[in-house]
């Protein structure tokens, strides 16, 4: 029983850090006023980023960081549309979720000899290192190690908005830019940074699941996470501590699926599966329903036009 | 006018474009220190977008602008904080959801290091200038749940908390009581006595007199002078503004009041908090008679708008239009049982903006022959209906039948809801704010519109917070305070400080009566 | 001067400035990664019409992605976004499926059970984010992710029960021939019928080397009754008023959660059809075990956007679409580069759809100097 609870508890870890990270995107990109339903195409180009660069380096903390940069870069391109030329912030989404799992495994079968899959990569080490407890239940605990920053991100991002002037300048932003544009605050420079964080935020969710999970970049390796966060972003009420819990109760859902499923129980896996999407339709309609979201989130800000 | 540093600000030939559209042609400013300067103008002749030149919110296309006698470019708001120039506008730049002392310091933050917030010497600094100019506020409130009066003085602190010598009040008096307003002009004269200089942009004449030095005076984007306000009277301004001679009192003959038409008893209403913001509140409208009501913001006039076209439950009482009970039905049940309301937001409720005017015209009536049929729109139907009322009711463009309701001017969107509201025939017409960001000729329409429908014999309830509107046009004066309405009178029994008194939960002696 | 402001003002010039920088930036790329950006074009075009039986099967490719990009323009248009068009697609295919396989009338009868079947299942399916939406508030975003994957677990699971399983295979078993809507399916591969199509080489190949059928009709038909829903009736007229503005709609009497639930019923049998057409209407005529989303449904999405959501231009986008997708498979096969360059372009044709809103807002400022310059 012990060892199952533990296995729950590593497993809920482990599924819901590349959630975390998309979700922590999505609040920093909302909060600032942009709507981003990209994290699903920026978390695809990360993952491939981090397997590919830590394949070729055998580091992958350079992974990492490439993931993080190649979530940015997409980013950009979604903080040009959005920000600069206004335009529409859901098509502007759409279209990075076609073109990052497009580059991705553009990409991909260029290097990887016309695969659309990478070669196994290093993976980022685990907290205890790689011979803790082995074998023994408690071993479940010894999580990877961007569980701990992943929840760590979630901390910083906290802080960020809540106890720094940075933070109550990008709220402000998100609620209301013209009163942030009237003391001086640089909407547009506030968006495009906020924008850019979260590409990277959602790169790092991408390299959790290929430096940590998987190992490799699959075309199936981001397939959902980025819409499960934005949907855990909503969930959470545009919170990071809310967007933390919504993707640790879907992990858990899903790690219950995991356990479930290998014991003895009666239930067709597909069954299983559905649960975490079935959990999230009912938690919605019993405790969440009508949630707020930045008064200013998705319109783009016209000054100085009648 | 010479440029000089006794001025704190002038501006010469300000010209702004937008796009082809000229806001502003070669308008002179010259304020100077220590005054009260008053910028009177009609809504749209240009006053705001002026005032946003000064702010560096707008860039001017031609023009000069000096601070006390030096040259300036104000490029951005930022440039006109460091030149201490301060600006609370009409529309309030406050984020809801932040508290008080949020708001005061956004943008100009206390700070330990690291960029960590430190509000408590924040408070602190905000109490200090709090105590200094008498401007009582709690700091630790959220401006959502604060009267809008706080929420002007939360403006002035945040302008006062960056050190400025130049105060810019956008229509600082739009949403505020009688008492208020004296207040408000208190506050003006503790600045200007001060040190501090004080820029006014209003089109109300009163106050005008009740507080300015000198008044600048623009009209559709043109400078036409500068008086000192004590040589002139309010017809002479008025005059000016509008650029002929108005009429400020609205004309109209006795009420001739029918049989009741419109009942309501006992009425409670919750707010969105679950708090009764309508407490056993009773009315009555009758045939010919205009009944209005008077308070301030928030005491109950949204909710009861709200219940009496069951768009809100209503909790307990009845609601009832020629006998029959209309309360917790539906807004399509209220419609058919004759009762159309102008509502006071026009964009979010009064039209579909991208819908076309045709389109906008119908909606209350698209499902009734012959505008359709078979469950099919009768397009031709509709467009002849609607080239109607724009003939009828004078909406320009003359042919904008086929163009969306957004591109008209706001004085002709209120046009299109008032022409669409009456053309319902209603028993009673429910005209809530309808003048609200109109200019004077659009106003004395509005009005004429409101007194010829109820010398027709429709009983019509005019909900308003400008208590001018409501003394000028209402031939009963009811006055609505904490969700009751507190007195009613029939027009000329009282005078405004009465009522303004009334409207702020004050007793009048009843011996007077 | 004029010609010119009055061309740029006009939307279908801005989609097609979109499509050109979406071919400009796919030959960027491809000139990065050492291909022939022409030769590539020239491969995908060569894969979209060098064949009538090419051209046949990008029209089959196009059918659902019409279809289900109907969906997503339809709910735009009632302000909606259904990103569950894909469960939609996924739930009308099971539907069709299930029924198909059990029952066996004659076609007058099957076919109508068995694509309404999709059609239903579709809109109920649509129909529980509406209520979802409308009696709760949640937000049609949340819940259409989340019921997309449900789709697809069902779909996977349908799949391997006892009374729809294909033995010793990842798939289901096949519906019922009678419920096939392909032109002629039995009298074309028969004698008769083969001796018939031999004098006319286009028809043959057609006829016989692809499932040509009835979607495409159907797709155009309802494009069609859409746009006359929309636009010519009074429920589409309350649908509009509710999308445009529920306060206003509301104000003036209409229901606005009757009008949500009623919008997410229609879009979601839009999409539900798609998947029962593709099921009667394509072999393998079956559902199989999924690894991952097949995209008829967020394509769909795509083909809406480019479409401007209007009802007709979904028609052309969705050819667009399927040309796309099938060509796009010559240009690896042909000169070797990977096929994703199709998504690259595509993203970027949605990406510069969202940018050249800005091409009429050119338009006017050139319409206002060249009036400046003229005084």
């Amino acid at each position: 029983m012990l060892s199952k609870i533990l296995l729950l508890i590593g497993i809920t870890m482990m599924y819901s850090t590349p959630l975390v990270f998309g979700a922590l995107g999505g609040v920093i990109s909302e909060r600032s006023g942009v709507v981003n339903i990209g994290i699903e195409g920026m978390m695809t180009v990360g993952a491939f980023a981090a397997a590919a660069v830590s394949y070729f380096t055998g580091n992958p903390w350079l992974g990492l960081l490439a993931a993080g940069a190649a979530g940015g870069a997409i980013a950009l391109l979604h903080a040009i549309a959005s920000v600069t030329f206004k335009a529409d912030q859901t098509i502007s989404g759409i279209a990075i979720n076609f073109i990052g799992p497009g580059l991705a495994l553009f990409f991909c079968r260029l290097l990887f000899d016309n695969a659309t899959m990478t070669l196994p990569a290093h993976t980022l080490p685990k907290i205890f290192g790689e011979d803790f407890f082995q074998g023994s239940p408690a071993g479940n605990l010894n999580v990877d190690v961007t569980v701990v920053l992943a929840l760590a991100a979630a901390v910083i991002l906290w802080y960020f908005l809540y106890k720094t002037k940075w933070g109550l300048r990008v709220r402000s932003v998100g609620e209301h830019p013209a009163a942030a544009d009237t003391l001086g605050i640089n909407v547009s420079r506030t968006r495009y940074l906020c924008v850019l964080v979260s590409g990277v935020l959602a790169g790092f969710g991408g390299a959790s699941m290929t430096l940590a999970i998987i190992s490799q970049f699959t075309p199936t390796a981001i397939s959902g996470q980025g819409f499960i966060a934005l949907a855990a972003v909503i969930f959470g009420k545009w919170t990071p501590f809310g967007a933390y819990g919504a993707c640790m109760l879907f992990g858990f859902a899903q790690a219950l699926t995991i356990v479930l499923g290998g014991g003895d129980f009666a239930v067709p896996s597909q069954i299983l599966a559905m649960l975490p999407y079935i959990l999230t339709i009912i938690v919605l309609i019993l405790f969440v329903g009508r949630s707020v979201a930045p008064k200013a989130d998705g319109l783009p800000y016209e000054k100085g036009e009648r | 006018m010479e440029v000089s540093s006794e001025y704190a600000v002038q501006m010469h030939g300000i010209t702004k474009m937008f796009g082809s559209f000229c806001a502003l042609n070669n308008v002179h400013l010259d304020v100077k220190k220590g005054t009260i300067h008053a910028i009177l103008g009609e809504n749209g002749a240009g006053k705001s977008t002026l005032m946003n030149v000064l702010y560096g919110l707008y860039q001017a296309d031609a023009g000069e602008l000096f601070l006390n006698g030096e040259k300036v470019n104000i490029k951005n708001p930022n440039i006109a904080i460091k030149h201490g120039i301060g600006m609370v506008h009409q529309h309030f730049m406050l984020v809801e959801n932040f508290t008080v002392t949020q708001n005061i310091i956004l943008g100009n933050e206390v700070t330990n290091q690291f960029g960590t917030l430190n509000m408590k010497k924040a408070r602190e600094e905000i109490l200090k200038i709090v105590e200094k100019y008498g401007l009582e506020v709690d700091p630790d409130a959220k401006i959502e749940d604060i009267s809008v009066g706080m929420q002007q003085r939360v403006e002035i602190l945040k302008a006062l908390y960056r050190g400025v010598d130049l105060l810019i009040l956008d229509e600082p008096t739009a949403v505020l009581t009688p008492q208020e307003i004296d207040d408000l002009i208190q506050i003006m004269h503790n600045l200007v006595s001060d040190g501090k200089t004080i820029v006014i942009i209003t089109h109300k004449l009163k106050e005008i007199k009740a507080s300015s030095d000198v008044c600048t005076i623009i009209r559709r984007g043109e400078y036409v002078d500068t008086v000192p306000v004590a040589d002139v009277d309010e017809e002479e301004l008025a005059t000016k503004m509008v650029g002929h001679a108005v009429q400020l009192v609205v004309e109209k003959t006795p009420a001739n009041p029918g049989d009741v038409v419109f009942e309501i008893d006992n009425l409670t209403v919750k707010d969105e908090r679950k708090l009764d913001a309508v407490k056993n509140l009773s009315l009555k409208v009758r045939k010919g008679e205009i009944v209005g009501i008077a308070g301030i913001d928030g005491n109950g006039q949204k909710e009861l708008v709200e219940a009496i076209t069951s768009l809100t439950k209503a909790e307990s009482g009845t609601i009832k239009i020629n006998g029959a009970e209309i309360q917790n039905t539906t807004p399509r049940n209220v419609i058919d049982h004759k009762i159309s309301t102008i509502h006071e937001d026009r964009q979010k409720r009064g039209l579909v903006l991208p819908f076309t005017v045709a389109e906008n015209m119908v909606i209350e009536k698209y499902r009734e022959q012959p505008y359709s049929k078979g469950g099919m729109l009768n397009s031709s139907e509709i467009l002849a209906f609607t080239k109607g009322l724009i003939k009828d009711y004078d909406i320009r463009p003359e042919d904008c039948e086929n163009q969306a309701a957004r591109g008209l001017s706001g004085g002709n969107q209120q046009k299109v809801i008032i022409a669409r509201e009456i053309s319902n025939e209603p028993d009673l017409l429910i005209a809530v704010q309808p003048t609200r960001g109109l200019d004077v000729g659009a106003i004395e329409y509005v009005h004429k519109t409101l007194i010829r429908e109820r010398d027709k014999g429709k009983a019509i309830l005019l909900i308003s917070l400008e208590l001018d509107e409501v003394m000028n046009v209402a031939d009963t004066i009811d006055v609505i305070y904490a969700g009751t309405i507190v007195s009613s009178f029939k027009q000329g029994e009282v005078d405004e400080n009465t009522i303004g008194l009334l409207m702020a939960g004050g007793k009048i002696n009843e011996n007077v009566g | 001067m004029k010609t010119l402001v009055k061309i740029l003002k006009k939307p279908i010039t801005s989609t097609l400035l979109a499509i050109l920088c979406g071919f400009l930036v796919a030959a960027i790329v491809l000139l990065l990664a050492g291909y022939s950006p022409a030769s590539s074009f020239a491969a995908l075009f060569k894969g979209i019409f060098a064949k009538p039986k090419y051209i046949s099967n990008v029209i089959i490719k196009a059918t659902p992605i019409i279809l289900t990009g109907l969906s997503v323009a339809f709910a735009f248009k009632t302000g909606l976004f259904n990103i569950g068009a894909e469960g939609q697609y996924i739930i009308g295919t099971v539907a069709a499926v299930c029924i198909g396989v059990k029952l066996n009338l004659p076609p007058a009868l099957e076919i109508p059970i068995v694509v309404l079947s999709g059609v239903l299942a579709g809109a109920i399916y649509g129909g529980i984010v509406g209520l979802l939406k409308a009696r709760f508030g949640i937000h049609e975003v949340i819940t259409s992710i989340m019921l997309n994957w449900i789709a697809f677990y069902l779909s996977n699971y349908i799949v391997t029960l006892d009374a729809y399983h294909e033995p010793n295979s990842t798939s289901s078993l096949p519906v019922n021939e009678s419920s096939f809507t392909m032109l002629l399916p039995k009298w074309k591969s028969s004698e008769a019928g083969m001796a018939a199509l031999k004098p006319n080489k286009w028809l043959y190949e057609v006829m016989l080397k692809t499932d040509v059928n009835f979607g495409i009709l159907i797709a155009i038909l309802m494009a069609v009754i859409i746009w006359i829903l929309l636009y010519r009736s009074t429920k589409g007229y309350e649908l509009r008023a509710v999308g445009f503005n529920s306060d206003a709609a509301e104000f003036a009497g209409i229901n606005v959660s009757r009008n949500i639930i009623r919008a997410m019923v229609i879009s979601g049998a839009l999409a539900g059809l798609a998947g029962s057409l593709a099921i009667t209407g394509n072999a393998p005529h079956r559902i199989a075990q999924m690894a991952a989303f097949e995209n008829n449904g967020f394509n769909g999405l795509s083909v809406a956007l480019i479409a401007g959501s209007s009802p007709i231009g979904c028609i052309f986008a969705g050819l667009l679409f399927g040309g796309l997708l099938y060509g796009g498979q010559s240009v690896q096969q042909e000169v070797g580069a990977p096929t994703e360059i199709i998504n690259i372009m595509i993203g970027t044709i949605v990406f510069f759809v969202a940018l050249t809103k800005v091409v009429p807002v050119l338009a006017d400022k050139l319409e206002k100097r060249s009036a400046h310059h003229a005084k």
